[in-house]
């Protein structure tokens, strides 16, 4: 697309832009006029806030690390964005417009994703952006994107306690995750003991604090909480104190490399996961993490997402066939790679139903938004941006495939502020 | 010379370098760039606080600190949390369960401030901390490695200790520093909004003036005795000793200017940037920095400022360019430049420009001798940068 065009229908000027910018809108106004007789909607009335739409195309930007410890993590993202966008512009993009998009590297560095969604959404002007994966990328980039009011389309499951209103959470929020899965381990497994580990961050923490006060609740007892840092690889104390107090299950989120040593060490301990005794749970290993840490240490093992590549439905055949068409046969496809896959289609949606690409009118219309092609089944838009999902719990295989072997009958409703686990 | 006019000062060709470098901050950049490159700029600018003090405590006195990212994080914190306190009325985080303490010890269960966050509802006292924090901690190293002659390498490493050191302590304590998030969501500095352009534009100015302050008291005192003593004790520490000076106590001093600067760069930075994290305390930001210093120059102060611009400049340029390969390019142009160059950018400078400077001015052969850094032509110093070698194994 066309610079000067860019800064014509930029931001409104007067924030001390001065003389410089007047005059170059002055002279691309002019090519502006010239240019918006348009079939589709036209530019001007789509886009009144001077967003990276022309007549033909629209510029979004995908803000992921590809760079960094967490590029293993967020490739997957990346790719789903990008396959969603090819699958969109093939069926006649959004509102007659192609989908532009600009990719950014925030390499692993939260300060990185501040920078980059500044960059983004002031010089690039980008009409929606999909990215961040770790809670610090999202609360780095937060205050920037409610500042210029952008739209960030979040994939991974995360700990609630936020509702921005310049945030979509394709993702599940804390409760939807670990609330069902722990009924589902009492009911089924007749659990009566917990032991709550996970990595030293926000996220595990406000999880195992929701799991902790469901515990309670139902009347049953943890009998250890740990926290390990990120990047810890020695988990032999815990291991030992694990087969001294014998928990029913061990609730895990310990994320990344960590997982690897974690999973290793408990098989080299002597434990089989197939066993159930105790039984694992985790929230934080897909499909992508199995394939760092070998399906054979991970054995038998459950989790709870809102989804799996192995779903059984034909929205998922489809896409999964889509997905490794694109990037090779051995692709896996985790949670979080879906989540971000609802991203360009949810916005598609928005844009669709306000007729405008206007990040105001669009924020009007979330609520209720449907998407029934998405991988996991249908989804549907919160007011508090969220999304209606199902959560579902799958056995870990020896082929780094999960099992399903359960699915809440109902979408779980997301709670970010859960009252009562606060 | 020394204490001639400012005037000639200026029209000497120091002075007329320093002169470009104002004119290039304050008056091409803001003309010529968008107010988010600017800001940028500024960002960059931050950088640059910590490689002059790295110049003054590598490159003159030879003490290499791999951790300079400690008192650039400490500087930066202390100004954030005076700005979270402010973010964090009770009215603004109503929601939590314990309106009125910033939002991630609510997150952690914290229900009361910790006292060592009090003393930040004041003004005053957060802009003692942000120097006086650094300057402390750098003190309390100081003493405890230079009275006792740990220097060279094992300094290095100690100083790259302290760096992880710092930053698992402030991850693993998140309750009560934000954890691996860091300082987030900072909105106002006295109820002045430092998020809006105009305001980042008027902090780019403080920044551009704090950086020239911190540029001529560094070359304050490179150009007094003790400056040369800096530079002698570099060259033959032991012959420094004996003649009777206290090397312990100059290098001390040295570490701590260098721990001012990199201080206020830190607390500029936060106001520029509107958060602060571990990861600028860390090890690899912490050797980003000396590379900074490397690049521009490790003898030169303005080298040093040339260097920040250029290696961050080149960092957003090649990122917003190749997602994918930027860390490669990033990699090359630091080998290529410390193969090339050993010298830096004031090297190059020296080697290639200032004989057509000459020609151009037709400056007499005394004057062409000093390098970018060194004072104004003659002064007594005599000391050139080309002719002296540094290795760390010496002390």
């Amino acid at each position: 697309m066309d610079n000067t065009d860019k800064t014509a229908i930029g931001r409104p000027a007067g924030k001390g832009l001065g003389f410089r910018k007047s005059l170059m809108t002055l002279a691309a106004s002019v090519v502006f006029a010239a240019s918006t007789h348009a079939a589709t909607p036209s530019t001007a009335e789509v886009n009144t806030t001077g967003l990276a739409v022309t007549d033909d195309t629209v510029t979004v930007g995908i803000l992921h690390s590809i760079t960094g410890t967490m590029a293993i993590s967020e490739i997957g993202s990346v790719q789903a964005e990008k396959l969603a966008i090819d699958q969109i512009n093939a069926s006649g993009g959004v509102l007659g417009r192609q989908i532009e998009f600009v990719q950014e590297d925030g390499a692993s560095d939260w300060p990185t994703f501040a920078e980059k969604t500044r960059k983004l959404l002031r010089q690039d002007n980008v009409a929606a952006i999909f990215g961040a994966w770790t809670s610090a990328s999202r609360k780095a980039i937060l205050p920037v994107i409610e500042q210029f009011n952008g739209m960030l389309y979040y994939p991974t499951f995360y700990e609630g306690l936020e509702q921005s209103p310049n945030v979509v959470y394709t993702g599940q929020e804390a409760t939807q995750q670990i609330l069902a899965s722990i009924d589902w381990a009492v009911e089924n497994k007749g659990a009566k003991t917990f032991y709550l580990l996970g990595s030293d961050y926000i996220w595990p923490r406000t999880s195992n604090k929701i799991a902790r006060k469901h515990i309670d609740k139902l009347g049953l007892k943890v009998v250890g909480e740990e926290y390990y840092p990120l990047g810890h690889t020695q988990f032999n104390s815990v291991i030992n104190k694990i087969k001294l107090r014998k928990p029913d299950v061990i609730f895990a989120s310990v994320v990344g490399g960590s997982n690897v040593a974690f999973y290793k060490q408990m098989k080299a301990a002597g434990v089989d996961f197939t066993d159930e005794k105790p039984l694992l749970l985790t929230i934080s290993v897909t499909e992508d993490e199995i394939r760092g840490i070998g399906g054979e240490n991970v054995e038998g093992i459950y989790a709870s997402m809102k989804y799996f590549q192995s779903l059984d439905n034909p929205n998922n055949k489809e896409f999964v066939a889509a997905f490794k068409k694109a990037y090779g046969d051995d692709m896996v496809i985790g949670d979080v790679t879906q989540a971000a896959y609802l991203g360009p289609w949810l916005w598609k949606a928005a844009v669709e139903k306000a007729g405008s690409f206007d990040i105001d009118k669009i924020r009007e219309e979330f609520a209720g938004i449907e998407f029934d092609k998405a991988p996991e089944g249908y989804v549907r838009i919160h007011e508090n941006h969220h999304l209606w999902s199902k959560t579902r719990i799958g056995q870990a295989q020896l082929d780094g495939q999960y099992k399903v072997v359960y699915e809440t009958e109902e979408l779980m409703e997301p709670d970010p502020f859960p009252e009562g686990y606060q | 010379m020394k204490h001639s006019p400012l005037m000639k000062w200026f029209a000497s060709r120091e002075g007329m370098y320093y002169l470009a470098l104002a004119f290039l901050l304050v008056v091409l950049l803001p003309l010529v760039l968008e107010p988010f490159r600017l800001n940028m700029v500024g960002k960059y600018l931050t950088y640059a606080f910590v490689a002059i003090g790295l110049v003054m405590c590598w490159g003159k006195a030879g003490i290499l600190s791999l951790g300079q990212g400690v008192f650039f994080g400490l500087g930066g914190y202390c100004m954030a949390m005076f700005l979270k306190l402010e973010a964090s009325t009770p009215e603004a985080t109503a929601i939590q369960s314990t309106p009125g303490i910033p939002d991630f010890m609510d997150w952690n269960q914290l229900t009361e401030l910790p006292w060592f966050w009090e003393p930040f509802h004041s003004f005053s006292f957060t802009l003692l901390a942000v120097i006086g924090v650094p300057v402390l901690l750098a003190f309390v190293i100081g003493i405890a490695m230079f009275t006792r002659r740990v220097g060279g390498v094992y300094f290095a490493i100690i100083t790259q200790a302290i760096a992880a050191v710092l930053t698992i302590l402030i991850i693993g304590q998140q309750g009560y520093t934000g954890g691996v998030n860091g300082i987030t969501d900072l909105q106002t500095l006295m109820g002045w909004d430092i998020r809006t352009d105009e305001a980042r534009n008027i902090l780019y100015f403080i920044c551009v003036g704090m950086l020239f302050l911190c540029l001529f008291a560094a070359r304050f005192v490179q150009n007094r005795k003790l400056g040369r003593i800096l530079v002698a004790m570099n060259a033959q520490e032991m012959r420094v000793r004996f003649s009777g000076y206290d090397v312990a106590a100059f290098k001390i001093f040295v570490f701590c200017l260098a721990a001012a600067f990199a201080g206020i760069g830190g607390a500029l930075f936060t106001l520029l940037v509107g958060f602060m994290s571990p990861s600028f305390i860390g090890i690899v930001a912490s050797i980003e920095m000396v590379i900074f210093c490397a690049l521009g120059g490790r003898l030169s102060i303005l080298g040093a400022v040339y260097g920040a611009l250029l290696v961050n400049a080149a960092k957003s340029g090649f990122s917003e360019s190749f997602p994918e390969l930027w860390p490669f390019a990033m990699g090359a142009l630091f080998i290529g430049v410390v193969l090339a160059f050993p010298d830096g950018l004031a090297g190059l400078y020296k080697s290639y420009v200032m004989p057509l400077e000459n020609k151009v001015f037709k400056r007499n052969k005394s004057e062409a001798v000093p390098a970018v850094s060194t004072p104004a032509a003659g002064t007594t110093d005599g000391y050139s940068p080309m002719t002296e070698t540094y290795s760390p194994e010496k002390s």
